[in-house]
């Protein structure tokens, strides 16, 4: 029997909101999907594209990036130099091809432990239904 | 066949590069001369009797600009270059960058069979607003018609051109705005861009190139006409300015002390997409 699809996303989080955020939705026992893998950041102005180009490549079905929301910075600017190249950087995807409804950007703060549930299970709802990742499983094809 | 004012151009260009060789100003004429076939080819003119190689026509269309940071160029001393609008774009675009500056260089445009001097930022500056080179309509056109299709086709259409790319580079060494001394490419530690020229290592690399250029091309072209497979990169790098013109008013190559768009930020840019 072939088992259905279960979706595997990667979530790239700053340590100051979200994954505090991410701590506060389990310390409040909130249930949510188990397909997200937590990759902690210092801050999402460190999260390069590349990253998410490496999960998609290495068979992620989806990804989350989320961090502080704008003036909460720990490091006051970062997440403004991160939301700048998330513009373009989605645009630039979503014209070379590939569906950005495969990821997903959020702002969920260390007190939004509830947020980051609901951020969760609407990502893996909306990934779920749009299957796994052709377009990198095509690409990744030949290599070695 | 030359046209009479391309003589003239030419004529001028003989007489401004002799007057800067021999006093001195200038100690190496980077410019086109007769290449190959029916192309024009860089020179680099150090000697007044070496002048006549410079030609000026139609044919003058890669970026000069590329050279001013070869070592190799800038042992010789003060360069004085023949540029094109968008020569100057990337001249401006480049002291923006803080990699030349105005007072080490001559660029030099021809006009209306006449050379101009471009000496300082400012006149520099004033050359670009006179002469704009905003997105050629049929690129515009090309890219507005690969927006409009579904996803997955344009993922088809870049794979297809893609598939092509064996990771030459030639893109890279003809721009002017990659002058990194350590590309991504080459850092392998960790390999971010996988060498190989398959789908996933071209996919890589070019959307690398676009993001890295994102505000900072000026479409010059260059790396179209240096593409051995006749991939249209440029449609990448012109959509990313495109991109940063829409999204944050800044246009590449315009102001001689322009913040790079993708290191600075407004705390009012707008994002839509952000849940």
């Amino acid at each position: 029997m072939e088992t259905p699809f279960e979706p595997k996303i990667v979530a790239f989080v700053c340590n100051w909101c979200t994954y505090a955020g991410a701590d506060l939705t389990g310390t409040s026992r909130i249930k949510y999907a188990t397909n997200v893998r937590i990759v902690r950041f210092p801050c999402t102005g460190r999260i390069d594209y590349n990253l998410l180009l490496k999960a998609f490549a290495q068979g992620a079905d989806g990804v989350i990036v989320s961090g502080c929301h704008p003036n909460d910075c720990h490091y006051t600017s970062g997440n403004f130099h991160a939301r700048r190249r998330w513009i373009v950087f989605r645009q630039m995807m979503e014209y070379m091809g590939v569906d950005m409804r495969r990821v997903k950007f959020a702002w969920v703060s260390a007190a939004e432990g509830a947020k980051w549930a609901e951020v969760v299970n609407s990502a893996v709802a909306d990934i779920r239904e749009l299957g796994p990742s052709e377009a990198f499983r095509s690409m990744t094809r030949d290599v070695a | 066949m030359l046209s009479t004012d391309e003589r003239r151009a030419m004529h001028a260009l003989h007489q401004k590069a002799k007057e800067l060789l021999e006093s001195g100003k200038a100690k190496v004429i980077i410019g086109y001369g007769n290449g190959t076939g029916d192309k024009a080819r860089p020179v680099f003119v150090r000697s007044v009797n070496e002048i006549q190689q410079l030609v000026w026509d139609q044919r003058c269309r890669q970026n000069l600009a590329v050279y001013l940071f070869k070592p190799e160029i800038k042992k010789m001393g003060t360069p004085a270059i023949v540029a094109t609008p968008v020569v100057v774009r990337s001249i401006v675009q480049l002291i923006a960058e803080r990699q030349i500056k105005s007072s080490g260089l001559i660029t030099l445009t021809v006009e209306d069979s006449a050379v101009m001097e471009l000496a300082d930022d400012a006149s520099l500056e004033a050359y670009v607003a006179s002469h704009p080179v905003l997105f050629p309509p049929h690129v515009n056109k090309e890219i507005d018609s690969l927006a409009a299709m579904p996803v997955e086709k344009r993922f088809a259409f870049w794979q297809e051109e893609l598939s092509r790319c064996f990771k030459c580079y030639a893109c890279r060494s003809s721009c002017p705005l990659c002058y990194c001394d350590r590309c991504i490419t080459e850092c392998n530690q960790p390999q971010w861009v996988d060498v190989a020229p398959h789908a996933l290592g071209n996919f890589e690399w070019h959307i690398n190139r676009a993001m890295h250029l994102a505000g900072r091309c000026v479409q010059c072209g260059s790396c179209n006409i240096a593409c051995p497979v006749g991939i249209p990169i440029s449609l990448l790098t012109i959509e990313a300015t495109r991109i940063v013109e829409r999204e944050f008013g800044q246009y590449a190559g315009t102001q001689c002390n322009a913040p790079a768009a993708l290191s600075s930020f407004r705390v009012e840019d707008k994002e839509t997409f952000i849940l």
